[in-house]
């Protein structure tokens, strides 16, 4: 078996991931100094960025939604049990002992079992809960006498604290996200696959999709001479 | 195709970013409103009598009444209008929230600066709008005392003295030939003077207001629309828009902001949902006593001091008193950002013969609202704290006797002897007294409506929104983005956070040292 190049992330999808990277970031700035953690833009442009930029990310999801569905993609988060524990052992023992990872990545399984289990929970629970509690933040209205509102809530609290929570562990998962980033076969091979499309996979076979004139997740390049 | 999808959605996230980012407010409704009322104050109001002209008023008047009677022959009805109104009848008849229907006003409340009008009217009735009015036989159903002038001249040289008379030296012919709408001179001669001085009780309305700049009053600056009063304080009939809480209850005659500038009159919207819940007042009014000082304390139980067998008086640097034997000890504040509370327009007050026990500061007025009321809205006010004579036996804030014309008459002015002015006070309202008296705290909750500061000059987010020293900081029982956060989330997330890092490192200096002795190894 010898490494060769594979086009695991097409483009569409390393522009969802890098376009949401900045969003997040720029969301979570934003979002604390609204929280009152630090002063960074001013309290009134603050709230100003983080509902606009709430509005380009609720886009960038509408399409990677449609992303998902459309190429079959969403079928990368069907958790497993097999091997999770394989590839919680090979984070707290196996990494210390130079050992392979225990599940190999392919252009048509490119998460490994843990990935799987997190980032579906990202997708089905954390990030909805956190848009959703966004959203009620926004068109949330106090009671009113008169007029009819969107909303009528008899107080931000509970939606305040669960949108602050749901930032607090997206902050976390960030945090180990990037660091887990270092883990691949070298320590920036994860983040060179996620720039360029392509990564050195040990394939076994050439594994084919239906070509077009585009290069299509999974093709192997002319494997580099070593 | 996959090319055309990516760039539509690279391409609506950045139209959506940058617009919103780099959006001009374009002109809106606001700006024309603005405008709008900027030409209706450039009108020229042009009277449509020339009263130096009417028969009635071209006659020597030897009594003030005369003038009033003459005013009354050819304005038949006016004089029923006054007489309904509080400026003459100093109560009126109010919902007191769980009190019920009360003749509430001037004449039977209590307050915390000279405590209450009852024995001691040859001092209170030079602001009465009318003559004679130096005790409770007055008939307050007779128009022949009707003073029209007080509001009505436009000379500015008529003034009141003794007795609520006019000054000797006024000429009545000429004011009474020169009458008017209402100016500021007008309103200000009483309003801007309450309590005995500048701006001693409102703190919102002084003298600095007959002739403002932009920075003390938006609306009444010379420089600026120039409003009067009468602007704002529009009236039918005699009865005015506009009024105290510190002598009203009810949720009616408001003046407010809305009149001219509509509910929602600003361009963000953001900031138009704020006035759900908050006051104009409280972002368009910063600070209060920006030109004089307010008083702020008032420790009567320090009163009747004396020097030399004489009373006297201190002054602070400024020139506010800050002793005098006759009222006691005041304590005064300037530039002042203002108290928050939710009120929706209904107020309590102590009512004559209400038994309290002092284990707090007695709210003689209490104005009422909460988060959770619809109607109540997060207004700027200025609180009044006092000490005042209390009976402990009959728990009864007392009224005392202030003014006499000679001593010995119980006057404490004249005596300084609390328990007689107590005596004679109390007797005065038919309540009882039972020889012994103490001083208590009192907080008194005065509404802040004038002097508009220019919108650049308002309350900007971050002096709300913030942990530490909101101005809304004392405001409880609600959520507000910035000021609030729940200790068990914030534990949680710092936590977690600081767990992570931890974790992280560990595990990446682990990783490093394995790798480097495995490299060893290897060699």
């Amino acid at each position: 078996m010898k490494p060769v190049k594979v086009y695991v992330y097409p483009a569409f999808e390393r522009f969802w991931h890098w376009t949401q990277a900045v969003l997040t970031l720029f969301l979570m700035l934003s979002g604390f100094e609204i929280h009152g953690s630090f002063t960074f833009f001013g309290y009134e442009q603050a709230v100003r960025y983080h509902n606009n930029a709430a509005v380009a990310l609720l886009i960038l999801i509408a399409f990677a939604i449609f992303w998902h569905l459309t190429t079959g993609e969403w079928k990368q988060y069907i958790p497993t049990r097999t091997l999770v524990m394989a590839q919680v052992h090979y984070y707290i023992v196996g990494i210390f002992r130079n050992a392979p990872h225990p599940t190999k990545k392919t252009a048509l399984s490119k998460l490994n079992p843990l990935q799987k289990i997190v980032y579906l929970g990202l997708k089905v629970l954390l990030i909805p809960i956190t848009v959703l509690s966004g959203l009620l933040y926004m068109f949330y209205r106090y009671p009113q006498q008169h007029q009819m509102a969107a909303l009528n809530v008899d107080g931000l609290e509970l939606i305040a604290l669960t949108h602050t929570l749901g930032a607090f562990l997206l902050v976390a998962f960030l945090l180990i996200h990037i660091y887990l980033v270092t883990t691949g076969h070298t320590p920036t091979s994860n983040l060179k696959a996620m720039i360029t499309g392509y990564e050195e996979l040990e394939v076994s076979e050439p594994n084919t999709r239906a070509s077009s004139d585009t290069p299509e997740p999974g093709i192997v390049e002319n494997p580099s001479q070593t | 195709m996959r090319k055309i999808i990516l760039i539509l959605v690279a391409l609506g996230i950045l139209a959506t970013v940058s617009a919103g980012i780099l959006r001009k407010d374009s002109p809106s409704s606001s700006e024309l409103i603005l405008q709008k009322l900027q030409d209706q104050s450039a009108q020229e109001e042009v009277p449509s009598v020339n009263h130096s002209l009417l028969s009635p008023l071209q006659t020597e008047f030897s009594s003030p009444q005369q003038v009033t009677a003459a005013c009354l022959s050819c304005h038949t009805e006016r004089g029923k209008e006054v007489m309904a109104s509080s400026h003459w009848s100093w109560e009126r008849m109010e919902y007191v929230p769980g009190r019920g229907i009360r003749s509430l006003g001037k004449k039977n409340l209590l307050n915390n600066f000279c405590i209450g009008v009852s024995e001691n009217l040859e001092g209170c009735d030079k602001c009465h709008a009318g003559y004679n009015y130096t005790n409770h036989q007055f008939n307050f159903s007779n128009p022949a005392n009707i003073d029209c002038l007080i509001c009505h001249d436009t000379t500015q040289t008529y003034a009141k003295s003794g007795l609520g008379l006019p000054q000797p030296s006024v000429n009545l012919t000429k004011v009474a030939q020169s009458v008017g709408t209402p100016k500021r001179a007008n309103c200000g001669t009483c309003h801007f003077f309450g309590g005995g001085g500048n701006n001693v009780k409102h703190g919102d309305l002084e003298e600095a207001l007959f002739a403002p700049d932009r920075q003390i009053d938006v609306h009444m600056a010379t420089n600026g629309v120039d409003l009067e009063c009468v602007a704002c304080h529009t009236a039918q009939n005699h009865r005015m828009k506009g009024k105290l809480y510190s002598v009203s209850s009810m949720n009616r005659d408001r003046s407010s902001c809305e009149q001219c500038h509509t509910q929602l009159p600003h361009k963000k919207t953001i900031i138009n949902e704020h006035t759900l819940k908050v006051a104009c007042q409280t972002c368009h009014i910063p600070t209060y006593a920006k030109a004089a000082a307010t008083k702020m304390t008032w420790d009567w139980s320090t009163a009747g001091q004396l020097k030399d067998g004489q009373p006297y008086t201190d002054k602070d640097e400024q020139g506010n008193v800050i002793y005098t034997s006759a009222k006691g000890s005041f304590g005064w504040g300037q530039k002042l950002k203002p108290d928050y509370i939710f009120f929706n327009g209904t107020a309590t007050h102590y009512l004559l013969g209400d038994e309290v026990i002092p284990d707090a500061p007695i709210p003689i007025n209490q104005l009422l609202g909460n988060y959770d009321d619809p109607q109540a809205k997060i207004i700027p006010v200025k609180i009044h704290r006092a000490k005042q004579i209390y009976d402990p036996n009959t728990k009864l804030l007392v009224q005392p006797k202030l003014v006499a014309k000679m001593p010995g008459q119980g006057g404490f002015w004249k005596d300084f002897d609390w328990h007689e002015s107590a005596k004679a006070g109390m007797a005065s309202v038919d309540l009882p007294y039972s020889g012994e008296y103490t001083f208590v705290d009192t907080e008194m909750t005065w509404p802040i409506n004038h002097m508009v500061a220019p919108k650049e000059d308002s309350v900007q987010c971050i002096e709300c929104h913030t942990r530490n020293g909101s101005r809304l900081a004392a405001l409880k029982g609600f959520y507000m983005p910035g000021r609030d956060a729940n200790p068990v989330v914030e534990w949680l997330g710092h936590g977690l956070i600081i767990l992570v890092i931890v974790g992280v490192l560990v595990h990446a200096t682990a990783r490093m040292i394995v790798h480097k002795r495995y490299k060893k190894e290897t060699q």
